[in-house]
């Protein structure tokens, strides 16, 4: 199967097809077509991902038994090809070198690499082959190669450019959880947009996502990268702007597509400074090799690197280019899902972790305290969790929430914690998109309101299900052991090796990451409040949805709880899986050690977030508020004594969160001006929440974009004379003008 | 190579080139818009016939199908869906622009044919280019008369094949250069079209 | 053969071609006059193509291309227009005045 992955994006493209041609004359509207299909291909992710598990398990215990058998004797290629044919590649690859499985035109370099792997044994994790015996005592990082297998794409006189699949443990994780939640969302979606007049349409662009994320994460060359890349980004443009008939559906469809042209400029000089950096080549496994090795120099690398932190900025949302994504919401809510757990703002994730010997050499992330990703990364996730707080609207909380959890995943890139990083991408995945699904069952009960502050409020007793998939996922997305993320984001605290051994010294992100931790806690907690607790607030009268929603729920909560223990300490089956090992993978990378006080650190943080919320939200709705309140130090005792402003504070927040445009900010600063200065803990962090959100957002990036119109305005009111519409007056003018400047060319300069 | 004056192609040029210049005036002047249509019909036939001259024929076939077959069929559906009336048209020429646009033309012309008969004054067309090798043609071009004709007569007692200067293979050579050298510039052309025959789909439909 | 009987016819293609783009007032002959000023572009590219190399040729074929999502798109903008305004008339298109 590892040599025929090609299928699982083939198969939602079918589907696309399939249902754009067929769709609206079966029975469910070519809903079916797209779950089977994408169930099919999620089947067959799984058995990949099996297939690949067993592949690492067996170079694993064949390294080790090759290096025992080297020590008696040397046969190790004979025992182990009696072991059946599914390792006989690991064999070959075994007494061969790193790439024995990647086909040779898909990459010079990787092959070769392979003939003076021997001679590169210095390299830390490239082992030399075991069957030349010698170092065979030695603890040895097991070799699992990665399998590419390409076709041409096309002839060129400058070369043939390939397209193919890589399959590595990065890209087995990408398709397994891009094919899982796209699955879920899928069934999920059989009942959230049932009735809904482009029910066909959203299904087949579904299937286009999923199969454009698909090629994405398979792809073995930058080409094909950018392919996938560019398709995953129209698709989010049609989904978002699914209700189009509404202008601001279709402003942020419009938002998201254009700023995502931005950074897919950088994308587009990123890989053709790494096509000639790395000697004229596209494949992915080459360009990290050439970064490996030096063939790319430093400044190539730094510059490729630059490149494509924009790239990054913008499909993953960083700041500044993260504007699109609270605005995005406006798509329905699965899409909302999909785009945020599993597929478009990953992307620049997994362009990150898969190019990473680019970025790791570019930005010399070894032995240093900062630098350019962690820094926008660790920037981007306590602006992210600040402007939570400010959001009204359900699904931009957790917009803003999944941009805070991208920057945590940028960052621990920066700082050298790959693993943790992609482990992170995995778990938020989970729990993110059971957020968001849970969401969209909440808006179902409530008349399709997002509106947490005014429309919903008390679901608790009328959705349990959603109710307590929420709440789980929601302590997962806080941190709180032993659900997913806590193991995550505390693999990425430690990783920034301010208190363990680790690549560098990143102090300032372990205050970012830390900040964050108690920050998400709280702000997670606010939407619980607002959703689950106090009177319901909307009309009519909520009901649990369907079976159709709740089971993917469910699912996700399952994984939400499970999903972590894959790389906890004590078992890293997600390191070994996942990590690549080999010559396009950084040598020297640091794993840093699970740091028992770091974890209580960050579990205190994430308990002191929701202490917070807690008093903070549900201090004046009952007695158990008042028994808890006393255990918790300052914020607690604060927020005793001003136990009378809470509910002036409800109301601040209620009439001063955002409505959107600066106009109603501006009304909120006014308001704010006679206001009393209050100091509690809660209101601080609410306010620093709005003022990111005001200043930063809406001042700086709108005074930039605005001084550049009024200039623009200005000069145009000049220029407006000339302007008579007419346009063949325009084309005189053009004409008139080349006749003079060739008179000027060929009298008096020729 | 001598510099002949190569009569009857000279007599077609003429002939042609009298047939496009009057096609063409009678295009941007005539009063009757289908007639128009019908002269732009002799404007690109003789520009293809010019091309048969300059023994590109590719070109010339490309021009004939894609031009006659297919641009002018379409302009006489957009006359049709435009409803402009078939008879005469008097206000087809924007009287206030007629002037300024004469002008413009004019000193265009002037300077154009100017600095062409500076640069190329009397050089010959000599089809040196079309072997494909166009080092060796630059090379060939650059010899005096007498140098060219000592190869020419070489190249002749020699009589290999596919050392012929001559007009042979020249379909091949613009093939091996489109499928060659602008591989990927002819691949994006594909996808223009693609992009075009969409957009038109686009804009012209009735919703 | 000279080289400039070739240029020159193309100069005179062109500008004549020019005239109609400017005083024409109906909007299919102006897409029409264009057509003429891409065929005298390309009378060029052949000419010189029988010195340079067949990539004149190639270029040629290219614009032809080029010319046909041209008058593609542009006829397509020329039925919306007349859809929306019942008339073609370049004149009377001004809503882009400053």
């Amino acid at each position: 199967m590892l040599d025929y992955v090609w299928i699982i994006p083939a198969l939602p493209a079918l589907s696309f097809v399939l249902i754009l041609l067929f769709g609206k004359r079966l029975p469910k509207g070519g809903s079916e077509v797209g779950i089977a299909l994408v169930g099919a291909a999620f089947v067959l992710s799984v058995i990949v991902g099996v297939q690949w598990i067993d592949r690492v398990e067996s170079a694993d215990s064949a390294e080790h038994a090759g290096a025992e058998s080297a020590e008696l004797e040397e046969q190790p290629v004979s025992t182990e090809e009696t072991e059946g044919e599914l390792i006989e590649s690991e064999t070959a690859a075994g007494s061969s070198g790193a790439f024995a499985d990647v086909e040779p035109e898909c990459s010079q370099a990787a092959t070769a690499v392979d003939v003076d792997e021997a001679a590169q044994a210095s390299h830390g994790t490239a082992t030399a082959p075991s069957a030349e015996g010698g170092e065979g005592g030695h603890e040895a990082a097991p070799e699992t190669q990665p399998v590419v297998r390409c076709v041409t794409w096309f002839e060129t006189s400058g070369g043939d450019v390939t397209a193919g699949t890589m399959v590595d443990g990065l890209s087995v994780m990408m398709i397994f959880v891009v094919s899982f939640i796209s699955l879920l969302v899928h069934i999920y979606s059989t009942d959230y947009v049932s009735g809904d007049r482009r029910y066909t349409h959203f299904f087949a662009f579904l299937s286009l996502f999923t199969a454009s994320m698909l090629l994405l994460v398979l792809s073995s060359n930058t080409l094909q990268m950018m392919v996938g890349w560019e398709l995953v980004g129209l698709c989010s443009f049609v989904l978002i702007g699914h209700w189009w008939e509404d202008k601001p559906n279709s402003d942020a469809a419009l938002k998201a597509f254009i700023t995502n042209r931005v950074g897919d400029i950088g994308l587009l000089v990123g890989v053709s400074i790494m096509f000639f950096a790395a000697g004229g080549t596209f494949s992915i496994l080459d360009i990290n090799i050439a970064a490996e090795t030096g063939v790319m120099s430093h400044g190539w690398a730094l510059a490729a690197s630059v490149a494509l932190m924009f790239a990054v900025m913008s499909k993953s949302g960083q700041f500044f280019l993260h504007t699109w994504l609270p605005d995005a919401m406006a798509g329905p809510t699965p899409v909302s899902a999909l785009i945020h757990a599993a597929t478009m703002v990953v992307a620049g994730v997994f362009l990150i972790a898969r190019l990473y010997s680019v970025f790791w050499e570019g930005f010399q992330i070894f032995g240093s305290d900062i630098n350019f990703m962690a820094f926008i990364g660790g920037f981007t996730t306590i602006i992210g969790a600040l402007l939570a707080f400010a959001q009204k609207d359900i699904k931009k909380v957790l917009a803003y929430s999944t941009i805070s959890q991208l920057g945590y995943m940028v960052m621990a890139l920066g700082v050298g914690a790959w693993t943790a990083a992609v482990f992170h991408l995995f778990t938020h995945a989970f729990f993110k998109a059971c957020l968001f699904l849970g969401a969209g069952s909440m808006s179902n009960a409530a008349h399709h309101s997002f509106d947490m502050v005014d429309d919903y409020g008390g679901l608790k007793k009328y959705m349990p299900i959603t109710f307590w998939t929420y709440l789980i996922s929601t302590l997962a997305l806080a941190g709180l052991p032993p659900l997913a993320g806590f193991w995550s984001k505390d693999e990425i605290l430690a990783g920034t090796g301010s208190l363990t051994e680790a690549n560098g010294n990143y102090h300032l992100m372990l205050i970012f990451g830390g900040l964050t931790a108690l920050l998400t806690a709280a702000y997670m907690f606010r939407t619980i409040w607002y959703s689950f607790y106090g009177q319901y607030r909307g009309h009519g009268t909520p009901q649990e949805s369907g079976p159709r929603i709740t089971a993917p729920l469910v699912i996700l909560a399952t994984f939400a709880v499970l999903a972590g223990f894959v790389n906890a300490p004590w078992w890293e089956f997600f390191k070994d899986w996942v990590e690549p090992v080999g010559a396009y993978f950084p040598g020297e990378i640091v794993h840093a050690e699970f740091n028992i006080g770091l974890a209580a650190l960050s579990t205190a943080l994430g308990l002191t977030g929701i202490a917070l919320a807690f008093l903070y939200f549900w201090r004046g709705l009952g007695p158990h508020g008042l028994t808890a309140e006393n255990r918790f130090a300052r914020g607690g005792y604060l927020f005793l004594e001003r136990k009378y402003y809470l509910d002036w504070l409800y109301e601040d927040v209620i009439v001063a969160a955002v409505k959107g445009p600066i106009a109603r900010a501006t009304y909120w600063i006014n308001q704010r001006v006679i206001d009393r200065v209050v100091d509690e803990a809660g209101r601080t962090s609410v306010r620093a929440g709005k003022l990111v959100y005001e200043y930063v957002d809406q001042k700086v990036v709108d005074t930039v974009v605005n001084g550049s119109g009024v200039a623009a305005e200005e000069s145009g009111e000049e220029l407006r004379r000339i302007q008579t519409g007419r346009v063949q007056q325009y084309a005189a003018l053009l004409f008139a003008a080349a006749a003079i400047l060739g008179a000027i060319f060929v009298f008096v300069i020729g | 190579m001598e510099t002949t004056f190569d009569l009857p192609a000279n007599i077609a040029f003429g002939v042609i080139a009298v047939a496009i210049i009057v096609a063409a005036i009678r295009v941007v002047t005539t009063r009757n818009i289908v007639h128009a249509a019908l002269w732009l019909v002799v404007v690109l036939g003789g520009v293809g016939a010019i091309y048969i001259l300059l023994q590109a024929e590719f070109v010339a076939v490309v021009q004939y199908l894609v031009y006659i077959g297919a641009i002018v069929v379409l302009f006489l559906f957009g006359i049709m869906l435009t409803r402009a009336p078939l008879g005469e048209m008097l206000d087809l020429t924007n009287r206030t622009m007629r002037v300024g646009a004469i002008i413009t033309a004019v000193i265009l012309v002037t300077i154009m044919v100017f600095s062409v008969v500076d640069s190329f004054r009397d050089e010959e067309v000599d089809f040196i280019a079309y072997s494909g090798d166009v080092a060796a043609a630059q090379t060939f071009a650059d010899l005096s008369a007498e140098e060219q004709e000592t190869v020419l007569d070489e190249v002749a007692a020699i009589g290999a094949e596919g050392t012929d200067l001559g007009p042979v293979g020249r379909t091949e050579t613009v093939s091996d250069s489109i499928f060659r050298d602008y591989l990927i510039p002819f691949e994006v052309i594909s996808a223009l079209l693609l992009a075009a025959l969409i957009g038109a789909i686009v804009i012209a439909r009735r919703d | 053969m000279l080289l400039n009987q070739f240029l020159i016819l193309s100069a005179v293609l062109f500008c004549i071609g020019v005239y109609g783009v400017l005083a024409r007032r109906n909007a299919v002959l102006v897409l029409m006059s264009i057509e003429m000023l891409l065929n005298a572009v390309n009378i060029n590219l052949v000419a010189f193509s029988t010195r340079w190399g067949v990539s004149g040729q190639v270029f040629a074929l290219f614009i032809i291309a080029v010319a046909a999502a041209e008058v593609g798109v542009g006829l397509a903008i020329v039925l919306l227009i007349y859809r929306n305004r019942t008339s073609i008339d370049l004149d009377e298109l001004d809503e882009m005045k400053g």
